[in-house]
């Protein structure tokens, strides 16, 4: 900027423009930062679904970022009827009552199915199966009593600022809950 | 209506069955399997109450059985995203020190694969300064969407932190200019005319971005960064292609990503422009020895530019700069009418444009009865009506016209800018690098004899200069 390197800057029409122009940026940082001050969360945000809205598409098992779905069936058993034909378990007309895989609504035999007392059988999910494509839970949706429904699992989910899985749900059930809750589970009433 | 369930029809228990919540799949041959199955079942439900989810009541176990608990796996704790803000903040302040006072390209080495290893492969790229305008625009648009105090932070920072010191978090704390930065192996020159056309594609980049945050039609910014799935190592295969070959054309451009298309960079960039401090390749003086010339990867290096001709013999120029100067709000007009066809013609990007594109695509091919094809079905499954969506559609679509008008027209006047500066003398006495090009990966001192003299390895015969006295403040 100076010619002369030995004597110290003296400063230059240059430099007071780049001093304005650098106040007035600061300026409309600061004005950024006071509008949206009021509307900002010292909470973070994740994503979720919510299941009454989940329409069991299965686009949640195919476009979740990861190469397994961060979205996992999930189970109330308070609400569950420990049915013995349970339509969340069984593929409709199943040859056998049993646990063959020919039987099973789920792709990856990802339901484990125990039996409790009679008549009662309880269902649990290994995670490390499921793909959270939600034909378990369009079976007990339909004809059982929806305890078994899907949610975003925080262990997994990597937390997209851009969910892959909410802009193509049809849906609309994903949205952004605070981090403290980040389930939206289902109740028994 | 065209919601008229599966089990209105054929079940003798309609009202044992929710009837808001039967998707089309019932009629594709799956569904005749569960027609058979309902039948068989259709007995209980006629026992059961009309309330869908209690159909079996729940058991009272004799055993004592004790119900397991829906697990809820936690997200990552609130203190973790102060660690990342914390992080950040000492990784700017460690690569602005780098950069301008410890003149050290090994550090900045260092720095880069601290960043890279926290900010890209162990943070998976989210949080990340690219994207956080467009959670700043969204909160700025839409009162419902609260803004996280990280993500403020993470567009706050680094700008503040360039208009004083330059474009430190390119320099050693941005993941996706290290990962670049690393694998360059051998730059080729990209010629000046490609370099300055392409450069202004992050602004358009940046402008679409923000347009399509703002009315909360999805963050495209995000969707399309190609290095956040290499982080995850995982991802759709065309993000990971894309991914890859801009890493594999890094090897021989560097950081196309940065200079080309990002747009957090191109905010960067104007504001390292006014920047308090900047980046000198000398420690003290220029001898104008050359040697600098090609050091830059990233073409930033300016040659000096001799004192302008007298006036007289600028005619051209300020012909052309005059010219321009009338254009420009003609450019501005056609850069917002562009900016708003283009948005329009977006416009099915935004999820509630979309669906009712869909919606009236499916009417206006109205030919076999409804419920027989998917599409038909988007707005049953929305759970909306036709009278709720296509207004809000009508003015989300409204919106981002408006907007595109708006950010266009500043496009267009960018654009007019940077043509009339090109027909502006810019006196340089030295060999500088441009304020906004440069990135501050401190790759260039070592080509300067007179930092190799600083810092007392012989420079290759050279035979004045004088060692600087050390313990200069950072050059102004
Ligand atoms: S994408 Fe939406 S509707 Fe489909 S299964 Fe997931 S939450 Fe349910
Ligand atoms: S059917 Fe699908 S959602 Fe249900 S447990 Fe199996 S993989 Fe998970
Ligand atoms: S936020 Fe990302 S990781 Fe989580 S469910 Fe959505 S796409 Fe999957
Ligand atoms: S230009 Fe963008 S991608 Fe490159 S280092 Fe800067 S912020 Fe990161």
């Amino acid at each position: 900027m100076k010619p002369e390197h030995n004597t110290p800057p003296a400063v230059t029409r240059r430099d007071f423009l780049r001093a304005g122009l650098r106040g007035a940026a600061i300026a409309g940082l600061g004005g950024v930062a006071g509008l949206v001050a009021g509307r900002s969360t010292a909470e973070h945000l994740v994503w979720q679904l919510d299941p009454q809205q989940c329409t069991r598409c299965g686009l949640c098992a195919t476009s979740c970022v990861l190469e397994q779905s961060a979205v996992k069936c999930v189970h109330t058993y308070a609400m569950c009827g420990y049915c013995e034909l349970c339509t969340g378990y069984f593929e409709p007309d199943p040859i056998d009552l049993n646990t063959g895989a020919e039987n099973q609504v789920c792709p990856t035999g990802a339901i484990i199915r125990k039996f409790v007392e009679d008549p009662y059988y309880e269902y649990t999910i290994d995670e490390t199966l499921c793909i959270g494509c939600a034909k378990c839970v369009d079976g007990c949706q339909r004809f059982g009593n929806g305890s078994l429904y899907l949610q975003v699992r925080h262990d997994r989910c990597v937390n997209c600022n851009d969910c892959a899985i909410a802009r193509v749900c049809p849906a609309d059930a994903f949205r952004r809950v605070p981090a403290s809750q980040p389930y939206l589970l289902k109740q028994t009433h | 209506m065209s919601r008229a369930s599966f089990s209105q029809r054929r079940n003798p228990a309609p009202t044992a069955i929710p009837t808001n919540r039967w998707p089309a799949s019932l009629w594709n041959q799956n569904g005749l399997r569960w027609l058979v199955f309902a039948v068989v079942i259709g007995g209980f439900l006629i026992l059961q109450s009309a309330w869908a989810e209690q159909r079996f009541p729940p058991p009272d176990f004799q055993s004592g059985h004790v119900l397991p608990t829906t697990t809820t796996p936690s997200a990552r704790a609130l203190v973790w995203q102060y660690v990342d803000v914390a992080v950040l903040m000492i990784a700017l302040a460690l690569a602005s020190w780098f950069a301008l006072k410890l003149r050290s390209r090994k550090a900045m080495i260092g720095l880069s694969l601290f960043s890279l290893a926290y900010f890209g492969f162990y943070r998976e790229g989210c949080i990340c300064a690219i994207g956080a305008p467009q959670n700043v625009a969204l909160a700025l648009f839409d009162s419902t969407y609260t803004l996280p105090a990280t993500a403020l932070a993470f567009f706050l920072l680094p700008l503040v932190t360039a208009l004083f010191y330059g474009r430190s978090f390119c320099a050693g704390v941005c993941p996706h200019g290290a990962i670049q930065d690393l694998v360059l192996i051998k730059p080729v020159t990209v010629p000046r005319w490609l370099e300055q056309a392409l450069g202004i594609v992050p602004y358009a980049f940046l402008g679409l971005g923000l347009l399509f945050a703002a009315t909360g039609s999805g963050f495209l910014i995000c969707r399309w960064d190609p290095f956040v799935p290499i982080f995850r190592l995982s991802g759709h295969l065309t993000i990971l292609l894309t991914g890859a070959a801009f890493l594999v054309t890094a090897l021989f451009v560097g950081r196309p990503y940065c200079r080309f298309l990002c747009p957090y960079g191109a905010l960067l960039k104007l504001a390292s422009q006014v920047s308090r401090w900047r980046v000198r390749i000398t420690p003290d003086h220029c001898t104008q020895c050359k040697l600098c010339e090609k050091a830059c990867p990233f073409g930033a290096i300016r040659a000096p530019a001799p004192p302008p001709p007298p006036a007289t013999e600028l005619r051209a120029e300020r012909n052309r700069f005059l010219i321009l100067l009338v254009l420009l709000p003609g450019l501005i007009l056609l850069g917002g009418w562009a900016g708003s066809k283009f948005a329009m013609a977006a416009a099915g990007i935004n999820p509630e444009v979309n669906l009712a594109e869909r919606h009236l695509a499916a009417q206006a091919a109205e030919s076999l009865p409804p419920l027989s094809k998917p599409d038909q079905q988007a707005l049953a499954r929305a759970q909306r009506t036709e009278s709720e969506l296509l207004p809000a559609a009508l003015a989300v679509r409204r919106r981002l016209g408006f907007g595109g008008w708006i950010l266009g027209g500043l496009f267009g006047g960018f654009l007019g800018a940077r043509l009339m500066g090109f027909s502006l003398w810019v006196r340089r006495t030295d060999w500088e690098p441009d304020a906004g090009d440069c990135v501050a990966c401190a790759r260039c001192f070592r080509s300067c004899p007179q930092e190799l003299l600083r810092l007392g390895l012989t420079p290759p015969e050279l035979p004045h200069a004088s060692p600087a006295p050390s313990g200069e403040p950072p050059p102004g």
